[in-house]
């Protein structure tokens, strides 16, 4: 079940900052970030963020279609492995 | 056999089980169409007189169904955006695998297919000892 729209869309509070921040400094700079559960709003996009992903941070630049996703959703928190030898014609799959 | 917009050619069954050979008409949206048209649902397709064809077709028309090349078209570009800005959903339709956080250690046969015995595969590297 999707969340109420009288809410609004969740953004923390600590993200919220660093994009205003951005916005009025016009700086391109990634903002770096843990929070995963924030949807993206119109305000985001075009900028860059790091997202963790429970190890490293994953650079997502913010488009227009990622709007109402969540941050996330694109930077995966599981490697996807293959059974086999790690042949260059497997790689190139 | 009679044809309704054009491709679709439904039997010799009741109408109201014919529509749905139509893609996008399922049996609540036949019902809905049928009604609106003013047909009994227990008539045969092939017993529809022209006029009661188009005034099927009217009723879809006019209830803006989005059926067949349409509805395929509006999926497939869903699925392109997902795929597009490579979320987590996108990038489980690219792979084949369960979309809504099914499990796929066992099961998931639907999405992976039949299966595929993977046995053990030699890294051609290895024989020679290079690694």
């Amino acid at each position: 079940m999707g969340r109420s729209i009288k809410k609004g869309p969740f953004i923390d509070h600590h993200l919220m900052e660093k994009i205003v921040k951005a916005k009025d400094a016009k700086s391109k700079a990634p903002i770096k970030t843990w929070s995963r559960r924030s949807t993206i709003t119109p305000e985001f996009v075009g900028l860059t963020f790091n997202v963790h992903n429970g190890k490293i941070f994953s650079p997502v630049f913010v488009t227009e279609n990622m709007v109402g996703h969540r941050l996330g959703e694109f930077s995966p928190t599981r490697v996807f492995r293959k059974h086999g030898a790690h042949t260059a014609k497997a790689e190139a799959k | 056999m009679a044809r309704i917009l054009g491709v679709d050619i439904p039997g010799e069954k009741r109408i109201d089980i014919a529509l749905r050979y139509v893609y996008g008409i399922g049996p609540s949206n036949a019902k809905q169409i049928l009604e609106h048209a003013q047909i009994d649902p227990a008539v045969r397709a092939k017993n529809l007189t022209e006029q009661q064809l188009s005034q099927i077709v009217h009723a879809i028309q006019e209830g803006e169904y989005v059926i067949e090349g349409d509805l395929r078209r509006e999926i497939g570009l869903n699925l392109k955006r997902l795929q597009g800005i490579k979320c987590y959903r996108g990038m489980r339709h690219i792979r084949g695998l369960p979309v809504r956080g099914q499990r796929t250690q066992t099961n998931a046969r639907t999405r992976k297919g039949p299966r595929k015995t993977v046995g053990v595969v030699r890294n051609p590297k290895a024989k020679t000892g290079i690694h």
